[in-house]
């Protein structure tokens, strides 16, 4: 038999029994509902994660350190036989300028970032500072930022971060409690003074008034001949920003909460912890960072500088190391809520199976008729896979639609709920065309193998017991 | 299709030969030999009788001329094919095309109208659409049911769906009718009503008719011979002049 009249009458047949064929049919929408709402739960939960991250604006940036340092982001470097962290490079100026030259490099800066104290209308707070380039103004981060950015590279300017803010205006808030729209937080701040106090090195052949003098040429660092003096300073800023994002969401604890140009940054000459090895080690008079970061020009080169820069002897990390496990993570995810959500649809194809083999028992004389006017076994079993299939395929639609309704109704939901908590609404339920197609699909395909049975045991209906049968 | 003379003469060579045809199943723990040791052979458009009364194995030699069963041993030969030897596939294709079938229940099927019945064997045979419309309403009006054609089976009468039946057993232009008690369920008028149809279809399409009856006056008003069987043995095998002239009243209803 063709397919057109296979279809044909197939379709008749579902109509026949109407409200019995409806309910399987039914049953088969809930299961691909299910699985369809599952699935785009995790898909969505995964753009939504995706989505912070590239508004953390790090995806085009590595971040190189030496594996000196103690602050090795890959453990598995040190398993893997990498040269032990005392023998391995130091990151000078020259390894800057190496890294800058690999190709796709925008840019590689040091991070000049320490704990220091800022005053604010006379009270003293101790935060984390680090010095951003000129380039860090396309960053996503500070899009919805408060002010402007800095007015130049060597200006006496600081943007805040949202939670340091907060702080300066003696609203930490609780947990639990309502988030502080950075909106209401700019007009007391912006345009205010900050006055930073740091530790500044400097180099003992130079004759600077010293207010608190610590002479490190005195102690055994001396005989190195790079020995330098700290001088405590004051420096005064102008808060031009408030940063409602953390820029540096990937460092953790040592993000910093507050931020200066870089080229102001390193004419201050902090003193920096890494400061006390380029003493102890033979650098050639080069100042050494604690950590670059590196720009890349698209976030697909990401992967191939880190190698480069690997191989070069230094430790990377980027937002890209991040992801590989957040993208583990949701893959397992999906995994499961796919279980869960075909679990129902498993029992949906039970149902199928049960109305197909009703159907037969109800139909038998029909299949006996039909074979005794020339119908074949394959005509009546691909009649009845026809049958299960045009269910799979009408539940499938169905059952998108349905999980697609059920995943707006919850969004709706939950936006009116992030509304009155005054957060933006966001969109965590996400249905991909590819996975309508597959939902569709995967029903027909589940539908095809619960006829497997049913239409196996009609084809092989004896038809002259069949035409006995009243 | 025009008919060459009124008495068709069975044209010698053999429609149907059984040879030992055995045909047994297991009842519980008793084995009931439905049909055991048959030998017959039916020449090409004979109208031949299978008379016995009910479990003398009539509608299972049917059966097995029909490709429904398969005899336990002994053959079937039809038009020179052994049916014991064909492949269930290939079975299904001989009753689609050389074979049309007539019951006593009508066996339409109750949820298609009447033309779509027709239709169906057409539908396995794989013809296309508009020469499957054109033929099966040809049949229905052939049959004298042109104007119901989109009637379903149940607003019909008794005779009328058995005239469906003949209908669809027509379409394909099979070579063997086989009809198992075509009449059983109709009162006497209708009865011979069909019986005139079947012997015409015996007369201008020289089919071969294989009809299976309990009514010995029926046998003997239409078939040109009468087979009795009794517990699936020949009993009597013996030639028979039916009756010869069709009914007016039957041809001046036919449109």
């Amino acid at each position: 038999m063709k397919l057109p009249d296979l279809t044909e009458l197939a379709l008749r047949n579902l109509r026949e029994s109407l409200l019995r064929n409806s309910l399987t049919t039914v049953g088969i929408s809930v299961g691909v509902a299910s699985l369809v709402a599952m699935l785009s739960l995790g898909i969505g939960l995964q753009q939504l994660a995706s989505r912070r991250l590239v508004k953390s604006g790090l995806f085009d940036t590595v971040v190189v350190t030496s594996r000196r340092d103690l602050r090795n982001f890959n453990r598995d470097d040190e398993r893997n036989g990498a040269p032990a962290p005392a023998e391995s490079r130091m990151l000078s100026e020259a390894s800057r300028q190496e890294i800058e030259r690999l190709p796709g490099v925008l840019e590689a800066y040091p991070d000049i970032r320490f704990a220091t104290e800022m005053r604010f209308e006379d009270k003293p707070h101790l935060t984390m500072v680090s010095a951003l380039p000129a380039s860090a103004k396309s960053n996503d981060a500070f899009e919805g930022m408060q002010g402007t950015f800095f007015s130049s590279d060597t200006a006496a300017e600081a943007i805040l971060q949202k939670s340091f803010a907060e702080e300066l205006l003696g609203k930490t808030p609780r947990p639990g409690t309502d988030e502080v729209n950075v909106a209401q937080l700019a007009p007391p701040l912006l345009g205010k003074e900050l006055t930073m106090r740091y530790a500044q090195r400097e180099e003992s052949l130079s004759p600077q008034p010293v207010p608190k003098p610590f002479d490190a040429s005195a102690n055994a660092f001396g005989s190195m001949g790079a020995a330098y003096s700290v001088v405590s300073r004051d420096q005064k800023l102008k808060i031009v920003g408030i940063a409602d994002l953390d820029p540096e969401s990937m460092r953790g604890p040592t993000r910093a909460k507050v931020f200066l140009p870089l080229k102001l940054a390193e004419s201050l000459h902090v003193m920096q912890p890494t400061d006390l090895r380029e003493i102890s080690s033979a650098a050639g008079g080069q100042p050494v960072y604690s950590s670059l970061s590196v720009r890349v020009k698209n976030p697909s080169q990401v992967q191939t500088i880190e190698d480069a820069v690997k191989k070069m002897g230094f430790n990377t990390f980027s937002i890209l190391d991040a992801t590989r496990s957040l993208r583990q993570f949701f893959a397992v995810l999906d995994l499961f809520l796919g279980i869960f959500g075909s679990l129902a649809l498993a029992v949906a194809s039970i149902g199928i199976v049960n109305t197909l083999v009703m159907a037969i028992l109800e139909r038998r004389r029909e299949i006996g008729i039909m074979k005794a006017i020339g119908a074949s076994d394959g005509d009546v079993k691909k009649l009845f896979f026809a049958e299960a299939g045009a269910m799979g395929i009408l539940g499938g639609i169905v059952g998108v639609a349905l999980g697609w309704a059920i995943g707006q109704v919850i969004n709706f939901a939950t936006n009116i709920y992030l509304k009155r908590q005054a957060l933006p609404p966001e969109h965590f339920w996400a249905v991909p065309w590819w996975l309508v197609v597959f939902a569709v699909l995967f029903a027909f395909l589940v539908s095809l193998v619960s006829g497997l049975y049913p239409a196996g045991r009609a084809a092989r209906l004896d038809p002259v017991q069949a035409l006995r049968y009243e | 299709m025009a008919a060459s003379s009124l008495i068709s003469q069975p044209n010698g060579s053999v429609a149907v030969r059984t040879e030992n045809l055995q045909r047994h199943y297991a009842m519980g723990d008793s084995l009931i030999r439905a049909v055991n040791g048959l030998s017959i052979e039916i020449r090409s458009s004979e109208f031949v009788a299978l008379l016995g009364t009910s479990g003398s194995g009539k509608s299972s030699v049917l059966n097995l001329i029909a490709g429904l069963d398969r005899p336990t041993s002994g053959s079937v030969t039809v038009h020179g094919k052994n049916l014991a030897q064909l492949s269930r596939e290939e079975l299904a294709r001989y009753r689609r095309h050389s074979v049309g079938m007539v019951f006593q229940s009508f066996n339409l099927i109750a949820t298609m109208t009447i033309l779509e019945n027709v239709e169906l064997p057409l539908r396995f045979a794989e013809v296309e659409r508009p020469q499957r419309a054109q033929q099966s309403r040809e049949a229905l009006e052939r049959v004298g049911l042109g104007p119901r054609m989109n009637h379903r089976p149940s607003q019909l009468s008794g005779g009328e769906q058995q005239r469906t039946a003949l209908a669809r057993a027509l379409i394909n232009r099979p070579q063997l009718l086989l009809a198992d008690e075509p009449t059983g369920n109709l009162d006497s008028r209708t009865g011979t009503e069909i019986m005139d149809l079947i012997r015409e279809f015996n007369r201008q399409l020289g089919m071969t008719v294989i009809m299976v009856t309990h009514e010995r006056t029926l046998a003997e008003r239409y078939a040109q011979r009468m087979i009795f069987l009794a517990d699936g043995e020949l009993v009597e095998d013996r030639s028979n002049i039916p009756a010869a002239v069709p009914t007016p009243a039957l041809q001046g209803g036919l449109p």
